[in-house]
């Protein structure tokens, strides 16, 4: 092995265009990882697998920008949240008006629409529920009475376009349309021109009124859902999940595992290697032997088990994968050790008496730090497809779901079956894009350790 | 050289026992659970279909006492009274282990009904052997040969993409390649069939083509993102002794390049070749458990992980005894092929 200094190490690694581009991948990487972090706080990522969670989102919805290569687009999911709020006191009457705009502007009729609200009110107070569709007709959609209460009470309710008293009230109002409703449901209509049964593009307005005759009656968390076969940057998934969720923390997770899988295994491989070479003898034949029952066990079905029986934890889950990882490197870097410690500079450090952990620390381990890099480097997307394939057998912890967890649920689901590409790439691209970095990293680092490669 | 013989076999056989020790130590207490609680519903279940045990007794509490010398008796039929740690228990399992004698298992049965571990593993078997092992075949003519020749072209556009395909196919995951070509090529293009299980009974004449047919999906992913690797692997070898002296020295004398690559440089590069090759073609007979998992591919690795999910110990055992075996053996082979090749690797000085 040759000495190669650090500065060297350094001006060769920034002439290589695939250091270059696996530093720049890392780097992206590291951005996304921190975005996640700071936009999306932990606790709604670990209710990634609580289904309430996510109740607002479509169910299999397409990315939304597949929209910008469609002629004929497929309806957004919207989620609107942030009504125009008026207030109108007549007398004892008083009217709190919520509206909602909406630009529709698909040729496919909305899923259902939901409006979700909490009230705090007393009394009787009515609930009105209308919309003002582009053509200029006002369809009531629905007239309700909350429940009585003599005090001050907070009432929470779904108003799903699925209702009867929603279709019972558009029947009524037939003499609009030019069709029969008989079994279309209400966002059918609602959305329709009124000649023929097809969607009808524009500004629709979507009225709350609640009338009471207390004048401290309030809806906060007013929420109108209007259903779409699109939703998010990334789409959702059967259960309802926005999967941009998943793959942003997916990143800082899998950089976690990869990165503290490759570390502390080549850290330790290097010391157990070296020790073992230096000391030699009988040490070196027990160590080594050691080393051979470790490697000769084979790794995925024992960490099937231990996941099974022990414990699936992502931080026990990166123990494991440690242990299995530190075999090979503790295997070179003995020999490497074994060339190091016949030189003069070490044998001089011996006879001046220097402790061995001394010697070791400061004359043999730094020489081997170049390929401890480039062995970090390579070793790291083993450890993040080693975890991924382990999630997606339905191992991994579902406290901290990674890519790979996604791809299990996305095989379960039969996305493949049902043609949801945007379910099945992205996890994929995304541990291979990971992947990629630090083999580019790698490679470079191997390329200038190993010059006979180069040629 | 006997001595090193010797000494490897002493390892291997050490490392069998220590990977035995730790399946059992590993999956022992869960199985005993598993077991007892199957004592128990066994009993209850015979009296229940049996009411006039019931009838015989006057008092509840009598009742309940015989059941539970009922049950008492069968665990200690069984062996289960003592923990699974005791060294009878192990001593016991392990001596039956090494003879082959793996029982039977708890809940997995063979496609023909049998429950012995043994039937079980030597079905599966020969389907992985037939997958994977073809797939590695496959994989290290290709690789070899793409090697040796971007060898010869070292710096060129073929020797690019080979280096580039086999880094960038390193770093993608076999199965999620796998969903990828199930999705496209089994119902976005309905060319395979999604499932690699052939839906036809085996006796029938057509098995074989069916099989085959079913296989090709899988075996096109595996080749595909597997000899890229191999193909470098090969190329690095290649390279490294393209700069020795004797070939530089016959390139001087005037044999031409292919015929250096191809028998001189090619033999010296064969010790680590071999080795590798050894060491794959027993890694293949493993199956690659999330490969069977997502082509449904009846072999061992979805034997083993089926097993892992509902406990079977037996089977798990068994499958984990015959694994660490072949690899072992396919250890010992390279180990003894490298010390052919490279003699200085015997004096182990």
């Amino acid at each position: 092995m040759n000495n190669i200094a650090p500065q060297e190490i350094k001006q060769e690694f920034l002439k290589s265009k695939m250091g270059i581009a696996g530093i720049v991948i890392l780097l992206t990487l590291g951005i996304v990882s921190i975005i996640a972090i700071i936009a999306i706080p932990i606790e709604t990522f670990q209710e990634w697998n609580n289904p309430s969670n996510w109740i607002e989102n479509p169910k299999v919805a397409i990315p939304i920008w597949i929209n910008i290569f469609l002629s004929e687009k497929i309806p957004e999911h919207k989620i609107l949240n942030e009504p125009n709020i008026k207030k109108i006191t007549s007398e004892e009457i008083e009217l709190i008006s919520h509206q909602f705009g909406l630009n529709f502007d698909y040729v496919d009729f909305p899923n259902d629409f939901i409006y979700e609200f909490s009230s705090e009110y007393s009394g009787n107070p009515l609930l009105q529920m209308s919309v003002i569709r582009p053509d200029g007709v006002k369809l009531n959609l629905l007239t309700t009475a909350l429940p009585y209460s003599n005090e001050k009470t907070v009432h929470s309710e779904r108003i799903f376009s699925t209702e009867q008293a929603i279709k019972k009230n558009l029947s009524l109002q037939s003499e609009n349309f030019e069709f029969e409703f008989k079994r279309l449901s209400a966002e059918d209509i609602v959305f329709s021109k009124t000649h023929v049964n097809e969607p009808l593009k524009g500004d629709y307005i979507f009225l709350i009124d609640l009338y009471g005759i207390n004048s401290e009656n309030r809806i906060y968390e007013s929420k109108l859902i209007v259903g779409g076969k699109a939703f998010g940057i990334m789409g959702t998934d059967e259960l309802r999940r926005d999967l941009a969720i998943g793959l942003l923390w997916g990143t800082p997770l899998a950089l976690f595992i990869g990165l503290a899988v490759s570390i502390a295994s080549v850290v330790a491989g290097l010391l157990y290697g070296v020790y073992a070479g230096y000391k030699g003898k009988k040490t070196d034949e027990v160590m080594m032997r050691f080393n051979d029952v470790i490697y000769a066990l084979p790794a995925l079905p024992f960490l099937i088990i231990l996941s099974v029986t022990i414990s699936n934890s992502i931080f026990v889950m990166v123990g494991f994968l440690m242990v299995f990882g530190w075999v090979g490197i503790a295997k070179v870097s003995r020999s490497m050790s074994l060339q190091i410690k016949t030189r003069g500079y070490v044998d001089a450090a011996n006879m001046m008496g220097q402790k061995d952990s001394k010697i070791i620390l400061k004359h043999i381990v730094p020489q081997l730090l170049p390929y401890a890099f480039a062995s970090i480097a390579i070793s790291v997307p083993a450890a993040i497809t080693t975890e991924a394939g382990l999630s997606f057998l339905g191992l991994g912890d579902p406290t901290f779901p990674t890519w790979g967890q996604i791809l299990h649920d996305a095989n379960t689901f039969g996305a493949a079956a049902r043609g949801m590409w945007w379910w099945i790439m992205p996890p994929g691209v995304m541990i291979a894009i990971t992947g990629l970095a630090f083999v580019f990293i790698g490679n470079a680092l191997d390329a200038i350790i190993n010059p006979k490669l180069k040629r | 050289m006997k001595k090193y013989v010797a000494t490897r076999i002493i390892t291997m056989f050490g490392v069998l026992m220590i990977t035995l020790l730790i399946t059992i130590a590993l999956v022992g207490s869960n199985m005993d659970t598993i077991l007892k609680q199957g004592i128990v519903f066994q009993v209850r279940s015979e009296i229940t279909e049996n009411p006039s045990i019931a009838e015989s007794f006057s008092s509840v509490e009598e009742f309940e006492g015989f059941i539970q010398t009922q049950i008492n008796q069968r665990i200690q039929i069984l062996g289960l009274d003592e923990p699974w740690y005791s060294p009878q228990r192990i001593g016991v399992t392990m001596y039956k282990i090494i003879l082959l004698d793996f029982g039977h298992a708890t809940f997995l049965t063979s496609d023909e009904g049998s429950s012995d571990v043994k039937d079980i593993l030597f079905e599966k078997l020969p389907r992985t052997v037939l997958l994977f092992t073809t797939a590695t075949i496959i994989i290290s003519i290709i690789g070899i040969f793409l090697g040796a020749f971007s060898s010869s072209k070292v710096g060129s556009g073929i020797d690019r993409i080979t280096s580039s395909f086999a880094i960038i196919s390193s770093s993608f995951p076999v199965w999620w390649i796998g969903m990828l070509m199930i999705f496209l090529f089994a119902f976005t293009w309905q060319v395979f069939p999604p499932r690699a299980t052939p839906d036809i009974p085996s006796s029938d004449p057509e098995y074989i083509g069916s099989l085959l047919y079913h296989m090709a999906l899988p075996l096109i992913t595996i080749v595909m993102i597997g000899f890229g690797s191999w193909a470098y692997l090969v190329r690095n070898f290649m390279v490294g002794i393209m700069q020795e002296d004797f070939i530089i020295a016959k390139k001087t004398i005037g044999i031409t390049q292919k015929k250096i690559i191809y028998t001189h440089a090619l033999k010296n590069a064969a010790p680590p070749i071999v080795t590798i090759l050894a060491l794959s073609l027993s890694g293949s007979l493993g199956g690659a458990i999330i490969t069977e998992a997502v082509f449904d591919w009846p072999g061992m690795g979805r034997l083993y992980f089926e097993a892992i999910t509902v406990m079977d110990l037996p089977v798990i055992i068994g499958a984990t005894y015959l694994l660490t075996v072949f690899f072992l053996i396919s250890i010992f082979i390279a180990d003894l092929l490298y010390g052919y090749f490279d003699p200085r690797v015997r004096t182990d000085n």
